[in-house]
């Protein structure tokens, strides 16, 4: 069953700059998909859009049977705070905040904070222990475990990762694709963004996009 | 680090706001008690042809006003009385209360005691009884009587006075051994009052006492309460103005650092906006950050206002005031509209940040 279903979906930037023509894709509940492709191919471009944080210029979107394409921006943030979890190459974490509290805010927005819940999260991805630090007493990997523990707990239908291993060194980046094999497992949706081959041959399924394009699907 | 700008600016808006009321406020007392320093604003006459009135009547008074501040009430006797053998006006007072509603007069030894037989001379009449050294004069006895044939008593001089007015060529002694002496128990010829009010106060106070003391005849000393009137007025606008331009100085500094402030915080604003936050949600935050800069900038405003105000106040008019709460509720909420109606922009801004931001590289 298609969780996710884009249909001759293009994005034209300012009216000229072709970001994404004509996608077609499909992603299944419980599948991880994993969109690969060198810079400036259009990958962010299309994280944005599946991530509810911009309207395509034309197509058409159905993610978890809601048409994006007929929604206006305040319900976009609403469904984009329900159905989303995302995870930042950069992580995002709010400085002034302790680990706990950075996943708390996306409870927040959410619904109500609740330091329990929060707090298990961490421990999902290991950071029991390090729930009152501050992202800068974290290292690289600790804090991206943070932002996949903020992805995660308002429970998404997709998670959504655009170069999470991107700022990682090969330790890390083991860790927390580790992480994702797990989440895979334990049969959460996932979309990986990455021009890295090791990190895209992780997933189940893998799509290259060059030049605003989907030029083959593979699958693995 | 901004956000201590900002709030600093409403501190200093909301400090000088209410200084500048409680002053405003209090001005109007104190400079009316200045303008007392410079005498009486009443004078009671009496009212039918006769040339003095009761001195009982002035003791209706007090009571009659009693809703305003009473700063002193003086009689006056006026008689020719014969001092080493010369014809000289003097006059008989209260001298405590003399000294309240005539605090210009420059006295050099000391005023009389009661019921002491001492006297006071004009410095023009100090010249004339001792020529040469005019302050040997101070502790020499002189011979007074009213007039010939008059048993003579020995008064002794305790002071000069100086008004630079005609006063100084009179002499002056305690009201009850003048009317003794010229045989005249209980007259009084004028009594000066001082009390602190307006133009519409005195006016209230004068009609007051036309009406319950047919025997006296208020006249008000004009010129005081008329040009106390404009200063008043000049004040007004003054104090207006000023607030105006504090005002809006301040709406415009913590509008910048807000701006500022949001620019700064445009990735955590779309990162915000990416987990979820509404537009509702982030003008909420920094409206209720606004808020709490108007609240806090105005409480502690209001806080140094006063202390600034009280300083004011007691350098220039020597004299503390009392802390209001309604000034401190009036500037906390100015500081509250002025740090609203600042957040509108930023607002306004913080609403446009695109979440799309987070994705994108630095
Ligand atoms: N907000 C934007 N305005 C204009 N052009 C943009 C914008 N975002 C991306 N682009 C352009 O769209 C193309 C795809 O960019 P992007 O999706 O960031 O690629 P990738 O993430 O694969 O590196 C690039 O040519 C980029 O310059
Ligand atoms: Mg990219």
């Amino acid at each position: 069953m298609a969780l996710l279903e884009l249909k001759d979906v293009s994005m034209i930037y300012n009216g000229k700059v072709k970001a994404l023509e004509n996608i077609n894709l499909t992603v299944s509940k419980g599948e991880w998909l994993a969109i690969m492709g060198p810079s400036g191919s259009g990958k962010t471009t299309l994280m944005n859009i599946i991530g509810c944080m911009d309207h395509a210029t034309s197509g058409e979107i159905n993610l978890d049977g809601i048409s994006l394409m007929d929604v206006n921006n305040e319900e976009l943030t609403s469904v984009r705070r329900d159905k989303i979890g995302m995870v930042f190459q950069q992580f995002h974490l709010v400085p002034y905040l302790t680990a706990l509290e950075n996943v708390m805010v996306a409870q927040y927005y959410h619904s109500i904070p609740d330091a329990d819940e929060a707090l298990a999260a961490l421990k999902r991805v290991g950071l029991e222990d390090r729930a009152s630090h501050l992202p800068s007493q974290l290292s690289g990997g600790e804090q991206q475990r943070v932002c996949i523990a903020r992805a995660l707990i308002n429970y998404p239908v997709l998670i959504l990762a655009d170069e999470p291993t991107g700022n990682l060194d090969e330790a890390n980046q083991n860790l927390v694709m580790k992480i994702f094999h797990q989440l895979h497992d334990e049969g959460h949706t996932i979309i990986t963004v990455t021009h890295s081959p090791d990190v895209g041959k992780e997933a189940e399924h893998c799509v290259v996009i060059e030049h605003g394009h989907i030029k083959n699907a593979e699958v693995s | 680090m901004r956000m201590l700008t900002a709030l600093l600016a409403v501190a200093v808006g909301a400090t000088i706001i209410s200084g500048m009321v409680t002053v405003y406020r209090d001005v109007p007392e104190q400079l009316g008690r200045e303008f007392r320093a410079y005498g009486a604003n009443l004078l009671l006459l009496p009212s039918n042809d006769s040339s003095t009135f009761n001195a009982e009547n002035l003791d209706k008074v007090p009571e009659l006003i009693k809703n305003y501040e009473l700063v002193g009430i003086a009689p006056f006797l006026y008689e020719r009385l014969e001092i080493n053998k010369q014809y000289i006006l003097t006059g008989g007072t209260d001298f405590e209360q003399l000294q309240k509603v005539s605090p210009y007069w420059q006295i050099k030894g000391n005023y009389p005691k009661k019921g002491e037989r001492e006297i006071l001379v004009g410095s023009n009449l100090a010249q004339i009884l001792s020529p040469y050294e005019t302050e040997e004069i101070i502790g020499k006895k002189i011979g007074i009587s009213a007039g010939e044939g008059t048993a003579i008593r020995q008064y002794t001089v305790t002071g000069i006075i100086s008004t630079g007015g005609k006063e100084e060529d009179f002499a002056f002694m305690y009201l009850d051994d003048l009317q003794q002496i010229a045989n005249k128990p209980n007259a009084v010829s004028l009594a000066r009052l001082s009390v602190v009010a307006d133009a519409v106060a005195l006016k209230a106070v004068e009609d007051s006492i036309k009406d319950n003391i047919p025997e006296i005849m208020p006249q008000p000393v004009q010129q005081i309460a008329i040009s106390e009137f404009n200063v008043l007025g000049k004040l007004q606008v003054l104090v207006l103005l000023v607030t105006i331009i504090v005002m809006a100085l301040t709406l415009i500094c913590v509008s910048t650092t807000m701006m500022a402030v949001v620019t700064e915080r445009r990735k955590e604003i779309g990162l915000h906006k990416a987990l979820g936050a509404s537009n509702k949600n982030i003008v909420y935050e920094f409206l209720g950050e606004g808020c709490l800069l108007g609240a806090v900038g105005g409480l502690i405003g209001s806080g140094l206002g006063y202390l600034f105000a009280e300083f004011v106040s007691v350098q220039v008019f020597g004299r503390s005031i009392t802390f209001s709460v309604s000034v401190a509720i009036l500037s906390i909420l100015l500081s509250l509209v002025i740090t609203g109606i600042a957040s509108l922009i930023p607002v306004k801004i913080a609403i446009n940040v695109d979440p799309a931001i987070v994705l994108r590289g630095e």
